[in-house]
């Protein structure tokens, strides 16, 4: 790799070459971008697993006290915040990071080095959040942190301010990846790639990063309020003040409700594209799939009024959001009978991947059976905050969203990692993960149908509730369990000799066509796209190679660059000047942010070539 | 488009890829502006949610100076002229006349903020701030992010007409002129629905 001299906003600047930790921190490769949000989104999980253990722990029996009501309520709000911001979203945008410019056989995203800026704001925002434990209060007002509860007056610690600034900051970055991807999947596809022949994971990914366009702003906006009303003393939230409660409700669940969307539809990708794979059969109803992805993004906005029925908004408004919500049932459906019918008549391979992909669909609609009861505004009355609603959403987002994710772990493992998962240790883990989930989950419609509310730190003996609340608790041990075999499956796997095949489960899609792990330049060659399911039509009609779009010859790569981690890590040290309520630190590391920014307006980065071998192998 | 076709196209654009590909760049402007509408979209339906809760302080009527305003609005709208002379004239190769352009356009996008602090002051005076009550937390909020977005426009172009007095002008600096003149026609355009809906709805009622 020979490093050219460039020219750089006027100065001479030779084209930097960083090695060991440093080539990570600076990289603009959107593949170990990709790595970084995943193992990221692992270590979160486990912080977010722990506090889960415990508040499961702590409701083994009535009246227990292993820990304080008020540590119970910082548990399950950072539990909340942990797995819906800090690992449900980065594990998918890992995955779109690491796979999505391969399967449209792309070179890099369009924005290199903006899409190292946004791992690292969700990186520093998800640390600047934990950090709040050593200032002496965490986020304790529940995930969607309603007011008043929330402001000064009720919250008077530093948590919620952490809360505030923490998603501020990795918003920002979940903002900047939704322009990313949507520019490289709109105008950077190989040759011939139109829309209606991209994979379905890169429809799924196209269509969320809409969703997160429009559904961040609402949120940065409700968190900035908020915070002008702890720091500043405004009154947006202020009752006496003015304010209006509502109003966090409402732009809360104007996000919120796409947000479970935005978790969800990556998942829905990648299970159509695990279950024609293993079923050996083309998608059934490819285009009925992407146009229910598009409706259920389109609905997804009409519906958040739903979360907020128990508000007493009147008849008129709740019925329109019921039959709205309801509405959402349909293209979902469509989804579900797609799958099952691609796996009709196919020829099954159970691997751990199709596995979880299996596994997924009926949990996936246990989940959406649930959250069309809780649509019924009248009958949602009844099971308003209690552990039928807690229940519903786990169905949904770790039967949904986490079995997706773990799917495409097995799956993506080899192409991302250039090893294979140990199938053996895979099927344990599996199955301890199905059982677990479903020991721990499935009781909670009960104890939440027999009354039980969400987020009591204890209850009294003698409501019936003791002994589900006990499955449930063994159920979640049965789940710690399944996710240490991930856990030793991922080590003895890192541990590994890199071997893998670059095309191991005889795959569909452009990503199977380079080789395991993809070189830095993804391909030589800009592969020519001929249809849909590009690299499975080459191998059955054609030579079995994809064909070349252009001649071979040197690469341009970006170059790698240490801006953005910077520009994230002043970002952050503003975020503790704003929590310690100290204008000259927030301000000072607020203009060292701009300032970087405005270095990065001008900047012009020539990059560098790369020759490849034309065996795909990097140099 | 046959085969050869798509490889001569390829291997041009290759050839031409030096830097970010230049419409990635617009494309990207385009959807960061959509994102940018819903979030004027939740201030401007904060602001009118809120614009009643008065209590005993300001109000919207006795408060706004629409003949103030007004200036302050024809002189943010001419800087949306200026900045289109300044891409015309850099599309005509005149690159001297694209840097007095956007100078213009600068000082206008100043001369704005400029009204708006005066505005600011003076509604401080009147009593009306952050705190006093929710209109005043949600006109701050809403005109002074509004403001922040000029000061950023101001900067940006000002950072550009910079770099190319000093290095000239380049096909990337062309693209990077040409979007942050985009941007800054949306803060224009934000301003003509603030201005419609707070200043002219906040007079009548």
């Amino acid at each position: 790799m020979a490093a050219i001299s460039e020219r750089l906003a006027g100065v001479h600047h030779e084209s930097r070459t960083y090695t060991g930790i440093w080539s990570w921190l600076a990289t603009v490769d959107h593949k170990r971008i990709g790595i970084m949000y995943i193992l990221s989104a692992l270590f979160f999980m486990a912080f977010g697993g722990f506090e889960a253990l415990v508040v499961r722990v702590q409701l083994w029996q009535p009246n227990n006290h292993v820990v304080s009501a008020e540590t119970f309520n910082q548990l399950f709000t950072m539990h909340g915040v942990t797995m819906i911001f800090l690992v449900a979203m980065p594990i998918l945008i890992g995955f779109i990071n690491a796979i999505v410019p391969l399967q449209i056989g792309a070179r890099d995203v369009a924005f290199p080095r903006m899409n190292a800026l946004s791992l690292w704001l969700f990186v520093f925002g998800g640390l600047f959040l934990y950090s709040s434990f050593f200032f002496g209060s965490m986020p304790d007002a529940g995930w969607f942190n309603y007011v008043p509860l929330s402001g000064a007056k009720f919250s008077p610690g530093v948590g919620i301010d952490f809360y505030d600034i923490g998603l501020q900051i990795s918003g920002i970055g979940t903002l900047m990846t939704a322009i990313n991807f949507l520019v490289t999947i709109l105008n950077m596809r190989a040759p011939g790639m139109r829309l209606l022949r991209m994979p379905l994971f890169t429809w799924s990914a196209m269509i969320t990063m809409l969703l997160v366009l429009f559904a961040f702003p609402p949120i940065t906006v409700n968190l900035i309020l908020q915070m002008f009303d702890r720091l500043f003393g405004a009154n947006f939230f202020n009752i006496a003040g003015g304010g209006n409660a509502l109003l966090w409700q409402n732009l809360f669940w104007i996000f919120g409700h796409p947000e479970v969307y935005i978790v969800i539809l990556p998942a829905f990708g990648i299970i159509s594209e695990i279950v024609p794979v293993f079923a050996k059969k083309p998608l059934f109803g490819y285009e009925s799939m992407a146009m229910a992805l598009s409706v259920i993004a389109f609905l997804s906005f009409m519906v958040w009024t739903h979360h907020m029925f128990a508000d007493g908004l009147g008849p008129v408004v709740n019925s329109i959001f019921a039959i709205t919500s309801m509405l959402i049932a349909v293209p979902t459906g469509i989804k579900i009978f797609n799958w099952l019918a691609t796996l009709w008549g196919g020829k099954i391979h159970f691997k751990t991947a199709m596995m979880y992909a299996l596994s997924f669909i009926p949990l996936f609609v246990i989940g959406g059976v649930s959250g069309v009861m809780l649509a019924m505004a009248p009958a949602d009355l009844q099971y308003n905050d209690s552990y039928f609603v807690v229940a519903h959403f786990h169905y949904v987002l770790f039967g949904g969203t986490l079995m997706g994710a773990l799917a495409g772990l097995y799956y993506w493992f080899p192409k991302i990692w250039g090893r294979q998962l140990n199938e053996t240790l895979g099927k344990i883990n599996f199955w301890l993960v199905f059982i677990g989930f479903n020991v721990t989950f499935f009781p909670m419609h009960i104890v939440g149908l027999e009354g039980m509310p969400r987020r009591i730190a204890t209850y009294s003996a003698g409501y019936g509730w003791t002994i589900w609340n006990q499955i449930s608790t063994i159920g979640a041990f049965i789940l710690l369990v399944g996710m240490l075999f991930l856990l030793y499956n991922l080590i003895i796997t890192f541990a590994r000799k890199p071997d893998a095949p670059a095309d191991p489960w005889d795959g569909r899609s452009l990503e199977w066509a380079t080789s395991s792990p993809a070189p830095e330049y993804n391909f030589a060659q800009t592969p020519l796209v001929r249809g849909r399911d590009p690299f499975w039509l080459e191998k059955r009609e054609g030579s079995g190679q994809m064909q070349p779009a252009e001649p071979a010859g040197p690469i341009h790569m970006p170059s790698p660059s240490l801006a953005p981690i910077g520009i994230a890590f002043t970002l952050v040290l503003a975020g503790y000047g704003a929590v310690l309520h100290s204008a000259i630190i927030g301000g000072f590391f607020l203009l060292a942010t701009f300032w970087q920014i405005g270095r990065a307006l001008v900047a012009e980065d020539h990059g560098f070539h790369v020759t490849p071998h034309m065996g795909g192998e990097a140099q | 488009m046959s085969t050869t076709d798509v490889v001569a196209q390829q291997a041009h654009a290759t050839q031409a890829e030096i830097g970010l590909p230049k419409d990635n760049r617009i494309l990207g402007l385009w959807i960061f502006l959509a994102g940018e509408c819903a979030f004027f979209a939740s201030l401007i339906g904060t602001y009118l949610g809120l614009h009643g809760s008065t209590l005993h302080g300001p109000t919207s009527q006795s408060i706004f100076d629409l003949p103030l305003t007004t200036v302050a609005t024809l002189i943010l709208l001419t800087s949306s002229l200026t900045v289109v002379l300044g891409v015309q004239a850099m599309q005509r190769r005149d690159v001297r006349g694209m840097q007095i352009w956007l100078w213009v356009t600068a000082l206008l996008g100043l001369f704005f903020l400029e009204f708006q602090g005066y505005e600011f002051f003076t509604f401080y005076n009147k009593g009306l701030t952050l705190h006093s009550s929710a209109f005043g937390s949600a006109f701050f909020t809403l005109t002074g992010f509004h403001g922040l977005h000029v000061l950023f426009g101001v900067f940006w172009i000002l950072l550009l007409l910079f770099q190319s007095l000093k290095h000239g002008i380049n096909e990337e600096r062309t693209s990077k002129v040409f979007i942050a003149s985009l941007y800054w026609h949306f803060v224009d355009v934000v301003w003509v629905v603030i201005f419609t809906l707070v200043y002219l709805g906040g007079k009548v009622g």
